[in-house]
């Protein structure tokens, strides 16, 4: 994993994240304002929020994808603003739109996405045998991805997600539509990657996922109005499911 | 109101839907849940006569899906998966050429809509492309229902939508019931069910039970557990390793478990527990969900 050095402390970074006051408007819109939070790294962090409330645009930014109006951020210790192309090759994505070539099996997609991290063939090879061996697709390393049923694709795109060890992966609603079972089967994968270190930052619509991650945010109207774990959120809004939570939040007036 | 005999549909090799029969009464909210690629869409693509079995017949509205498509099509309401909305028409001109083009106008059937159109009526002049998730699927749904049909057939309505706004989706639903208007709904969210009359849970092209949620749970066969202690990770391993173990499954903050056996030894289990070093054991029956239906049944 690679950190940078913070040119303020001159420490190596403890935060995989560390957002202060970062901004974006559009026009006269702001679609995110001022969002302050930091992730610490090895972390599974919720990042949740109604239709619209600025996670995308959020998240866009993180990945070094759009430019922030104002406020700060890093993000595997590189700057939002002046090292984007370092963030891009430092982090993982994953959305719920995979982006796997579904006329290549998976050993030729990791390949492949191993290749443009700019793994070397050595590490590629070592890479893509770990990788199929922690998933458990041998059986399948040499069908056409697209013959595979979802919750093959699914853990595939998390394994291409991973393939250069990035230190954060983001997972854009990795979940959405998959049966009951391979979603479960999904977060024990994730729970795996937490384990040896890596930072998970994870959007959702199933609340009862919001229950999985060590800490979550809610961002309502562009700004975060919700952070802690879930026990503290469920106390701090007299609530008994992250649900309710997310009920008295997104719409007060209910 | 519906009435589907042996319907088959098969995509070269693949069976997107093996041999289903089923029928759904008149002011019924039914309910087809599954994940993505379970064959909910294929099947609503039949009833709404875009695509043909390969074998079987179905009846909507007294009309032969096939044979009658052309005077069923303009009784029915669809509201497709993608949104058929025109992105670059304005609100107001999206419902009114839905209107025109089933012969009728947006007032001779506007009390119909009233309730979903005026959450949206600020925004009239805006162009459908530059809406919110949410205000689109009021839109779609105000689009499939201006023609006043008798029955609708919406296809993932609440895909991708938040907790809150799919909660008033299917508010909305509930008053078009009020109506009498019939309504077919598919959903991958398992904890829609409760909103549904009747449901249909299906995988890979077959139907496991058709039933009122409530039936589904009474059916479930088996006492679950909710289980929570320190150390949650390791807890699942834990659990599944235990000699009676049945199934073994995370939901939210706890665990839920089932047992092999017909009763439950609740001492021995919270004794494994124990001996295992794990502290704050909680072990509480409860009723099961929709979901624990499902994996159940999946099993």
């Amino acid at each position: 994993m690679l950190y940078g050095i913070n040119e303020i402390t001159g420490m190596t970074e403890t935060y995989s994240i560390e957002s202060k006051e970062l901004t974006k408007k559009f026009g006269t819109f702001t679609a995110v304002d001022n969002i302050t939070f930091q992730v610490n790294r090895g972390e599974i962090f919720g990042f949740l929020g109604a239709n619209g409330a600025g996670k995308s645009t959020a998240i866009r930014m993180f990945c070094g994808l759009l430019t922030p109006s104002g406020g700060k951020a890093r993000v595997a210790g590189f700057d939002v603003f002046t090292e984007r192309e370092k963030i891009k090759q430092n982090i993982g994505y994953m959305s719920q739109r995979f982006s796997l070539y579904e006329d290549l099996t998976p050993i030729e997609n990791i390949k492949f996405y191993g290749g443009i991290y700019g793994l070397s063939k050595q590490q590629i090879k070592k890479r893509t045998e770990s990788l199929i061996d922690q998933l458990g697709l041998q059986k399948v390393r040499n069908t056409l991805v697209g013959s595979l049923p979802l919750g093959w694709k699914q853990k595939l795109a998390f394994s291409v997600a991973l393939v250069h060890d990035p230190g954060i992966v983001f997972l854009d609603e990795p979940t959405g539509g998959v049966d009951p079972v391979t979603r479960r089967e999904f977060w024990e994968m994730i729970y795996e990657a937490a384990k040896t270190g890596t930072t998970v930052f994870v959007t959702t619509h199933y609340m009862d996922e919001a229950e999985y991650c060590d800490r979550i945010s809610i961002m309502v109207d562009g700004r975060i109005e919700a952070l802690g774990t879930p026990a503290e959120l469920k106390t701090q809004f007299d609530a008994i499911t992250m649900e309710d939570v997310f009920l008295k939040l997104a719409r007060p007036e209910h | 109101m519906i009435l589907v005999r042996d319907i088959e549909k098969k995509y070269g090799d693949v069976v997107a839907l093996k041999k289903t029969s089923f029928e759904i009464q008149k002011g019924e909210i039914f309910g087809l849940i599954g994940p993505d690629g379970a064959g909910k869409t294929t099947l609503i693509r039949i009833l709404t006569t875009l695509i043909l079995p390969d074998s079987g017949s179905s009846e909507v509205m007294g009309y032969d899906v096939v044979n009658d498509f052309k005077k069923l099509r303009s009784k029915i309401g669809y509201m497709p998966g993608k949104f058929s909305l025109y992105m670059d028409l304005t609100v107001e001109e999206n419902l009114e050429l839905f209107a025109s083009i089933f012969g009728t106008t947006v007032e001779e059937n506007y009390e119909l809509i009233r309730d979903i159109y005026e959450q949206i009526e600020p925004f009239k002049k805006r162009r459908a492309g530059n809406l919110s998730g949410g205000m689109k699927q009021k839109l779609a749904l105000s689009c499939a229902m201006i023609h006043r049909p008798e029955v609708i057939f919406l296809d993932e309505p609440t895909t991708g939508v938040d907790a809150v706004s799919r909660k008033e989706f299917w508010q909305m639903l509930k008053k078009l019931k009020a109506h009498g208007i019939t309504i077919l709904v598919s959903t991958p969210y398992m904890d829609e069910a409760g909103m549904c009359d009747r449901v249909a849970l299906i995988q890979n092209g077959s139907i496991f039970t058709i039933a009122p949620p409530d039936q589904i749970v009474s059916d479930f066969g088996r006492h679950l557990y909710s289980i929570r202690a320190s150390k949650r990770g390791d807890l699942i391993h834990d659990l599944r390793n235990y000699q009676f173990t049945h199934s073994v499954f995370i939901f939210g903050d706890s665990i839920h478990y089932t047992e092999k056996r017909k009763t439950t030894d609740i001492k021995a289990l919270h004794q494994y527990l124990e001996n295992k070093k794990y502290t704050e054991v909680e072990i509480e029956q409860i009723e099961p969900s929709i979901e624990d239906c499902f994996m159940e049944l999946m099993k």
